[in-house]
């Protein structure tokens, strides 16, 4: 006789049932890609003409390759991480800033958020490959990123630079400066997902906290760091690990085990590339998230 | 004299109305200075992110002679619609746009019904290892897709069903150059992003009374209905958040187009990037000084419809991230 199942196992088959699709996707396509992707690193690929490959285990030659003798893998890698790191700062406390400023009320917020928000459709993909490309293919690449500015501006950058170079500022000091606010449409660019997630953080706080604290006569400072900070900084993690994630995607590491994949079709070469890569990342995500978890408040 | 000057002054300290009045100066005066401190910013950020369109908006209507003009600044001395024709020409525009348009709406269909089930799943539902699965949620979020790169690139060229259609037909399928991988990964729940899409789902799932699906259950409701008819309604808000990102990101995505080498007469944004070596040699335009204001009104026309989407969706999605979702 069939045995009948209680409410908890049929719940327990439906959930399940649920997840399905997504479980064999995952088993299919990042399990069993994972292990292969670790498998070409360790091994040396011929690709035949049938597209079919043969793997010849060659152990860590791959690795030794990509360290010691690539000419730009070492220095690319380290500078993407450079970058990386020293961006995450900026783009979550500007998204902050910016959430807030964007979370009160005033005329015309609607069409503020709008132009905050056009950067997701602008800032990836095609388009802006498209653009730089044009750019590129008149100024070559080091040279972009002043034109960029200038014309926009309508303002001579490099005069208001000279003058400043004139009244005696250290080079260093000035290139730092310039850095940054070369830097700042990249970071204004790559904020706008962090802006919506920390909106959506500021909306959930509840209105009772901030009425207690102009009760008890807290100044907006206090405000801040004793309420509004506490309370989104969960989300600033979720942040932290997007921004470090998307800059990643987008940095030169990938492009190079891209490159090396389908131009060079040295499949070992650039899966190894890509191990190393993501294993450095997932690191630092590692010590980044033990970091912030610490100063982390949980409200339950 | 001076005595009473002094006296007046101590008079005034006391004067509780005085007080008040010059308190309540000091409050306005702030909070005008805080106003106007917002507005700079908000306008000079504003500026940062619209500047660029707006350099490619005036230059699209640039002619060839005002491009080598010095005098020519964002305004042109003649404009001309002739860069919007030939891109529109080489873009070969409403049938690359259908084609996009479908494939993005196909796929971010599919992409919602996953996701939302896997959502749902996670939040409502105990079964054995949830735990460690919602793990391997986050790890597909944050394990950046060129890592596996390769392995699904040799998947899909030489595609077979658990390895029974080799044994039916003796051979294997090449699926690249079509967008059939595409569609197989998000109908598995692993397209593009698909991992975050089942967070924000989930978490909006289990912001959501429990009495609610009680009540349809004690109705007699099977729970594939109860999802289905009651669950997704409520979620509207998130589906619209998903939706916009979905679309939006599939239009703009490079990286699979590439990785599975879709046709590019297909896909617009593909297109796009060839756009200006088309005009440079079909016809016959290779100054890039100008052969960029093509593709600066290629540009436009590429973002225009994407960018109405986006205007319309707008409202509810600025609503949904406030209502849902995202945070939990």
């Amino acid at each position: 006789m069939k045995k009948r199942l209680t409410l908890r196992q049929k719940r327990a088959i439906t959930g399940f049932l649920f997840i399905l699709p997504w479980f064999i996707g995952f088993a299919l396509y990042y399990v069993k890609s994972l292990i292969q992707t670790v498998q070409f690193a360790l091994s040396k690929i011929d690709i035949a003409a049938s597209g079919g490959y043969t793997a010849t285990f060659t152990g860590l030659d791959n690795f030794k390759y990509a360290f010691l003798e690539h000419a730009q893998f070492n220095q690319v890698l380290v500078n993407s991480l450079i970058d990386i790191l020293l961006d995450v700062p900026f783009i979550v406390f500007f998204s902050l800033l910016m959430a807030i400023l964007l979370n009160s009320k005033f005329k015309g917020r609607g069409l503020v958020r709008t132009i905050f928000f056009l950067p997701i459709l602008l800032g990836s993909g095609a388009v802006l490959e498209t653009l730089e490309l044009a750019t590129q293919n008149i100024q070559g690449g080091a040279a972009a990123m002043s034109t960029e500015m200038a014309p926009v501006a309508g303002v001579n950058v490099d005069y208001f630079l000279s003058i400043l170079l004139e009244v005696g500022l250290p080079v260093r000091l000035l290139d730092f400066i310039v850095g940054l606010v070369g830097g700042i449409y990249e970071i204004v660019r790559a904020s706008s997902v962090q802006i919506i997630i920390f909106i959506a953080a500021l909306q959930s706080v509840s209105p009772s906290l901030y009425e207690v604290s102009k009760i008890e006569g807290a100044t907006p400072y206090e405000t801040f760091w004793k309420v509004t900070f506490p309370m989104v900084s969960p989300l600033i993690l979720t942040n932290v690990v997007y921004t470090i994630v998307d800059k990643f995607v987008n940095s030169q590491v990938v492009d190079i085990a891209y490159s090396t994949a389908f131009t060079n079709y040295n499949y070992g070469l650039s899966s190894a590339m890509s191990v190393i890569s993501t294993v450095i990342v997932c690191l630092i995500l590692l010590i980044v998230g033990g970091l912030i978890t610490k100063i982390t408040f949980y409200y339950n | 004299m001076v005595r009473n000057i002094v006296d007046q002054i101590r008079d005034l300290k006391n004067d509780t109305v005085f007080i008040n009045k010059q308190a309540r100066y000091i409050h306005i005066f702030k909070s005008l200075l805080f106003s106007t401190f917002k507005f700079i910013i908000l306008l000079g950020i504003s500026f940062i992110i619209l500047g660029p369109i707006i350099n490619i908006i005036s230059n699209s209507f640039f002619s060839s002679s005002d491009v080598y003009n010095p005098s020519v600044f964002l305004f042109p001395l003649r404009p001309t619609w002739e860069n919007f024709r030939l891109a529109y020409l080489r873009l070969d525009y409403w049938k690359t746009l259908g084609y996009t348009l479908l494939y993005v709406s196909g796929l971010t269909l599919i992409q919602l019904v996953i996701t939302s089930m896997a959502g749902y799943g996670f939040a409502r539902f105990d079964f054995p290892f949830k735990k460690l699965l919602f793990a391997c949620v986050i790890i597909t979020i944050v394990l950046p897709t060129h890592t596996i790169m390769l392995p699904l690139y040799q998947h899909f060229r030489n595609w077979d069903l658990f390895g029974i259609l080799q044994v039916i037909t003796g051979k294997k399928y090449n699926l690249l150059s079509k967008e059939t991988p595409m569609y197989l990964m998000t109908l598995f729940g692993t397209g593009l992003r698909s991992g975050l899409f089942i967070y924000i789902f989930r978490q909006f799932f289990r912001g959501l009374p429990k009495e609610i699906e009680e009540a349809a259950f004690i109705d007699g409701a099977g729970m594939w209905y109860t999802y289905f008819r009651i669950m997704l309604v409520n979620a509207i808000p998130s589906v619209v958040t998903v939706t916009v990102f979905s679309m939006v990101w599939q239009y703009n995505d490079m990286f699979y187009v590439r990785l599975f080498s879709m046709p590019t007469s297909r896909n617009i944004t593909f297109r796009l990037s060839t756009l200006q070596s088309t005009v440079m040699f079909l016809d016959q335009i290779k100054d890039p000084m100008i052969s960029q204001l093509y593709v600066y009104a290629g540009v436009l026309l590429v973002l225009l419809p994407i960018l109405i989407i986006y205007l319309i969706l707008q409202r509810y999605f600025m609503e949904g991230v406030e209502r849902s979702g995202i945070v939990g």
